[in-house]
C-alpha cells in the first residue's frame, strides 16, 4: 500500500459545503418556533400597555362590568373571566369522566381489535372543526336541552360547555391512555398473579401510577377549553356578565375578541385596545397552565 | 371482600366504562346524523360551484373552497419545509445545551396556544406590520405558525423513530452527517411525517377563528386572484350562514359542513392507513 | 508479512470510563483476516469502532494514542473522517439494510461519493454481489426491498454494499451473532475468499469461529490488548495465563 493512497483521507472541501450549510438553515427553521413566541408576547404587550394606559390594572381585573362598546364604559373583565370559566367547568365536568373511562377502558380492558376500531373513531371526533361542534351546540344541543329545561335561551352556557366538553374528550381519552400504558407491564402482572381483578389493577395499581400523566392531560383539555373560540362564539352568546345559571347566555373572552374583530371597532381605538387586553389575559391563563401541564407530565416520566 | 362481589364490581365497571366510550363515540354518531338531514335538501352540485348568493336557494360555498384550497396550498409547502427542518435540527443537529431545551419546551407550549391568540398575531404583524392587509397570504402565514408546532413534534417522532443502525450504515459507507440524513433517516421518516402533514393540514381547513381575526369574515363575491387579494374559507362562510336567523341558511351551513367532514374525513383515513402501514415496517 | 495498521499508545475514555488501556499493535497484517476475541465489555468493539472512528459519534468518547494507516494517523486533525470510512467498510452485528430495493443497498456509497452514471452503478452492483457471493441467488430480484430476503443473504448484502465503495479494510462487529450456523458458515467462507484483497478484522464472541476462521488473533480483557499473536499460537500456545483460562472456557 502507496503513501499516496493515505493522502486520500485528507479533507475534500467541496463535498462539505452541503454538510456545512444545511445544520445552519434547519437551525433557522427551529427559531421560527422562538420567533412565534416573541412575536406574540410583543404583540399583545404593545397594545395591551396602551390600553393600560386609560384603564388601570386593578379596575381590569376586579371590575365587574364589562361594557366597553356601550355608554357607560366600563373595563371590568371579570364577567368575560367568569363566563369564560363557567364554559370551561361545564366541559369538564362532562368530558373529565367519560374521557378517563374511556381511556381505562381503551387502556386495561379492550381487546386489540376494540382498540384499533375505536381509536381512529375517537381520532375522527378530534378533528371535528369546532364550528362545526356550534352548530351542533346551537341547533341540536340547545333544542333538546330546552324540551327540558324550559328556561334555557338560544344562547346558553349550558349546550357550549357541553359541545366543549366533547371537543376535550379524545384528548383527554388519548392522553391518559398514553399515561397508563407508559406504566410498565410487570406492575399489572404484579397484582394480576395475586388475584386482583381487572378492575383492581386498574384502580389500584395503574392508575395511581399514571396518575400525573393523567392530571396533566386535564390541565391540557381545561386550557384548551379556555381557548376555544367557536363553538362559544355561535352558541354561548354575546351578553358579559356575571350570571351562575347555565341556562342563561354569557359571553366568553374569545368570543369577545370575536365579537370586536368582527364589528368596526377601528384600529387606535380603545375597542380596539380591548382586543389586546383579553387576549393577553387568555394567553397568560393558557400559557401558566401548559406549563404546568409540562412539569406534571415531566415529573412522572422521570418515574420509570 | 369476597370474590364474588369483586367479580360483580369488576363486571359492573367494565360496563360502565363501555358505556362511557359509547357515549362518546355516539355523540359523533348523532353529530353527523344530524348534519345529513340538515344538509340533504340544500345539497347539489349547484351548491359547490356557486357564489354566496341573498338568494339562499341559489347561494353555494365556490370562493369559500377555492379560498381555503389556496390557503392551504400555500401554506402546505412553507408548513412543511420549516416544520421538518426544525425537527431534523432538533433530532439530528442539536446539541444538548439551554438554547436548544428552550426551542424544544417553547415548542410544545406553542401547540397549546389558543388558535385566536394566533389570529391576533397574525393581524398584528402580517396585515398591519407587513401591510399585507385581509389577504391570502396573511392568511397562510398566520395558518402556518398555527401548525407548526403540530409538524414538528410529529416530524420529531418520526425521525426519533428510525434504527440508529440506519444511521450508522450510512455513516461506515463514508456519508457526511447531512448525507446520511438525508439519504438514510429521512427516506425512513416521511411516512410518519407526512402523517403529521395530514393532520396539520385538517386542522387548517377547520380552523375559523384565526382567519375571522386577520379579516376574512367578509362577504365575498369574486375569486381571489392574487396573493395580496381578500378571501374567505369555508368554516368562516358557515360562521356567517349559522349567524343568520333564517333556517334556510343553516340548512347551507350544513351541506357545506357535510361536505368538509367528508373531507376531513377521508384524511384522517388516510392517515391512519399511512401509520399503520409504517408502524408494520419499522 | 505486510503490515495494515499500526496501533500506538491508544487510549479511549468514556466520559471518565476508561474503556481501551493504552493498546499497542505493531503490526495489524494486511490481506488476512484477526479477530478480537474477549469476554463482553472487555473492549473489543470499541477498539474496531476506533479504527473507522465511528466512535467519534459517541457523545463524552476520548481518543488519544495513534492508529496508523498507511503511514498516516487516522485522528490527525488534517484527516477526513468521510474519507477513511470510505477506505474501512465495516458490517455489523444485525444486518442493517436501508428499506430500498437490493440494488439501491448496493449502489448507496458509490451514489454518496459521486458515482451517478447507471452503466458504472450496474457494474459496480454486479462485482460487489459477485464478490460477495450473492449475485446468483438475487440477479433476478434486485429491485426487490432488501427485507425480502433472508437474514443471511441480507448481511451478505451489507457486506456487498460495504465493498461496493472500493474499501482496503473491512471491520466486522459480531457480523454473524444474529445469524443460524448454516448462514455463518457461508459469511466465514466469503470471509476466507475476500481476504486475498482485503484486511479483515472481525470482532467476535466466540471463540471457535476465531480459532477457525482467523490468521490472527488479539485478546482483549478489561480493556487491555492481553495478548495478539497469530491465531495457532494463541490457541495452541498461548503466552498469557489469562489467554489460556479464557480459550480454555474459565471465564466469559
Amino acid at each position: 500500500m502507496m503513501q499516496e493512497q493515505g493522502i486520500e483521507m485528507f479533507k475534500d472541501k467541496r463535498k462539505s459545503i452541503m454538510n456545512w450549510l444545511m445544520p445552519k438553515l434547519l437551525f433557522l427553521c427551529a427559531l421560527v418556533s422562538i420567533g412565534t413566541t416573541v412575536g406574540i408576547v410583543w404583540t399583545l404587550f404593545g397594545e395591551t400597555v396602551a390600553f393600560f394606559k386609560q384603564v388601570t390594572v386593578f379596575d381590569f381585573i376586579t371590575g365587574t362590568q364589562w361594557t366597553p362598546l356601550i355608554d357607560p364604559r366600563s373595563y371590568g373583565v371579570l364577567p368575560l373571566l367568569l363566563g369564560t370559566f363557567q364554559v370551561t367547568l361545564i366541559a369538564c365536568l362532562f368530558a373529565f369522566p367519560i374521557g378517563i373511562a374511556s381511556a381505562i377502558y381503551l387502556s386495561e380492558y379492550a381487546p386489540n381489535r376494540v382498540r384499533k376500531v375505536v381509536k381512529p373513531i375517537l381520532e375522527v371526533l378530534a378533528g371535528i372543526p369546532t364550528i362545526v361542534l356550534g352548530y351542533f351546540a346551537l341547533f341540536f344541543v340547545t333544542p333538546q336541552l330546552q324540551k327540558i329545561f324550559d328556561t334555557m335561551g338560544i344562547f346558553n352556557a349550558l349546550s357550549a360547555g357541553i359541545c366543549v366538553g366533547i371537543m376535550i374528550i379524545p384528548m383527554i381519552s388519548s392522553l391518559s391512555e398514553d399515561a397508563m400504558n407508559a406504566v410498565p407491564k410487570k406492575l399489572r402482572e404484579g397484582a394480576f398473579a395475586l388475584g386482583a381483578t381487572r378492575f383492581e389493577v386498574a384502580t389500584q395499581i395503574v392508575f395511581p401510577a399514571a396518575l400525573s400523566g393523567i392530571i396533566a392531560s386535564f390541565v391540557l383539555a381545561f386550557s384548551r377549553a379556555i381557548g376555544e373560540t367557536m363553538i362559544v362564539t355561535v352558541s354561548a352568546g354575546a351578553t358579559p356578565k356575571i350570571d351562575i345559571n347555565p341556562l342563561d347566555s354569557i359571553q366568553t373572552m374569545t368570543a369577545y375578541i370575536v365579537q370586536v374583530i368582527t364589528g368596526d371597532a377601528a384600529h387606535g381605538t380603545i375597542e380596539y385596545q380591548t382586543v389586546y387586553a383579553v387576549g393577553m389575559t387568555l394567553f397568560i391563563i393558557t400559557f401558566l397552565l401548559n406549563i404546568v401541564a409540562l412539569l406534571i407530565a415531566r415529573r412522572y416520566r422521570e418515574e420509570y | 371482600m369476597n370474590l364474588k362481589i369483586r367479580r360483580a364490581q369488576n363486571k359492573m365497571f367494565e360496563f360502565l366504562f363501555i358505556l362511557a366510550l359509547s357515549i362518546a363515540m355516539l355523540v359523533l354518531l348523532v353529530l353527523l346524523v344530524q348534519i345529513v338531514i340538515d344538509a340533504l335538501p340544500r345539497l347539489s352540485m349547484q351548491f359547490v360551484t356557486s357564489f354566496p348568493s341573498s338568494e339562499p336557494s341559489e347561494a353555494g360555498i365556490y370562493p369559500a373552497l377555492i379560498g381555503t384550497l389556496y390557503v392551504i396550498g400555500i401554506m402546505t409547502p412553507i408548513a412543511f419545509f420549516i416544520g421538518t427542518g426544525a425537527a431534523i435540527y432538533l433530532e439530528e443537529f442539536s446539541k444538548k445545551n439551554a438554547l436548544n431545551s428552550f426551542i424544544q419546551l417553547n415548542i410544545r407550549t406553542l401547540a397549546g396556544v389558543p388558535s385566536i391568540v394566533y389570529g391576533i398575531l397574525g393581524l398584528t404583524i402580517f396585515v398591519r406590520g407587513a401591510e399585507f392587509g385581509a389577504s391570502l397570504i396573511s392568511g397562510a402565514f398566520t395558518m402556518t405558525l398555527l401548525v407548526l408546532p403540530i409538524i414538528i413534534v410529529a416530524a420529531q417522532e418520526a425521525i426519533r423513530a428510525v434504527p440508529r443502525a440506519r444511521r450508522e450504515a450510512a455513516l461506515a459507507l463514508g456519508a457526511t452527517k447531512w448525507q446520511t440524513v438525508a439519504r438514510a433517516v429521512l427516506p425512513s421518516a416521511v411516512p410518519g411525517i407526512l402523517t403529521g402533514m395530514i393532520l396539520a393540514v385538517s386542522r387548517a381547513i377547520g380552523e375559523t377563528a384565526p382567519l375571522i381575526m386577520i379579516g376574512a369574515f367578509t362577504f365575498v363575491a369574486f375569486l381571489p386572484e392574487s396573493l395580496t387579494d381578500s378571501f374567505t374559507v369555508l368554516p368562516i362562510q358557515f360562521f356567517n350562514w349559522i349567524a343568520r336567523p333564517q333556517d334556510e341558511y343553516h340548512e347551507l351551513a350544513a351541506s357545506g359542513i357535510l361536505i368538509l367532514l367528508l373531507v376531513l374525513i377521508s384524511l384522517n383515513i388516510t392517515a391512519v392507513w399511512l401509520r399503520n402501514k409504517y408502524q408494520k415496517r419499522i | 508479512m505486510e503490515k495494515a495498521i499500526r496501533i500506538d499508545g491508544l487510549n479511549v475514555y468514556y466520559e471518565t470510563f476508561h474503556a481501551l488501556k493504552n493498546i499497542q499493535i505493531e503490526a495489524l497484517p494486511a490481506r488476512a483476516i484477526t479477530a478480537l476475541i474477549g469476554p463482553s465489555g472487555c473492549g473489543k468493539s470499541t477498539f474496531l469502532r476506533t479504527i473507522n472512528r465511528m466512535n467519534d459519534l459517541v457523545p463524552g468518547s476520548r481518543v488519544d494514542g495513534k492508529i496508523i494507516i498507511n503511514g498516516v494517523d487516522i485522528y490527525d486533525q488534517q484527516v477526513d473522517v468521510e474519507a477513511l470510512r470510505k477506505k474501512i467498510g465495516m458490517v455489523f452485528q444485525q444486518p442493517n439494510p436501508f428499506p430500498k430495493s437490493i440494488y439501491d443497498n448496493i449502489a448507496f456509497g458509490p451514489r454518496l461519493h459521486g458515482v451517478t452514471k447507471k452503466s458504472e452503478l450496474d457494474e459496480i452492483v454486479e462485482s460487489s454481489l459477485r464478490q460477495a457471493a450473492l449475485w446468483d441467488e438475487v440477479k433476478d430480484k434486485l429491485k426487490k426491498m432488501a427485507y425480502d430476503i433472508s437474514g443471511g443473504q441480507q448481511q451478505r448484502l451489507c457486506i456487498a454494499r460495504a465493498i461496493a465503495v472500493n474499501p482496503e479494510i473491512l471491520l466486522m462487529d459480531e457480523a454473524t451473532s444474529a445469524l443460524d450456523p448454516i448462514s455463518t458458515i457461508k459469511i466465514e467462507e466469503l470471509a476466507q475468499e475476500l481476504k486475498s484483497k482485503y484486511t479483515i478484522i472481525m470482532v467476535t464472541h466466540n471463540m471457535h469461529q476465531a480459532a477457525r476462521a482467523s490468521d490472527h488473533t488479539g485478546f482483549f480483557l478489561n480493556g487491555e490488548l492481553v495478548e495478539f499473536a497469530t491465531t495457532e499460537q494463541l490457541f495452541s500456545n498461548p503466552g498469557d495465563e489469562r489467554t489460556e483460562s479464557y480459550i480454555t472456557g474459565r471465564f466469559g
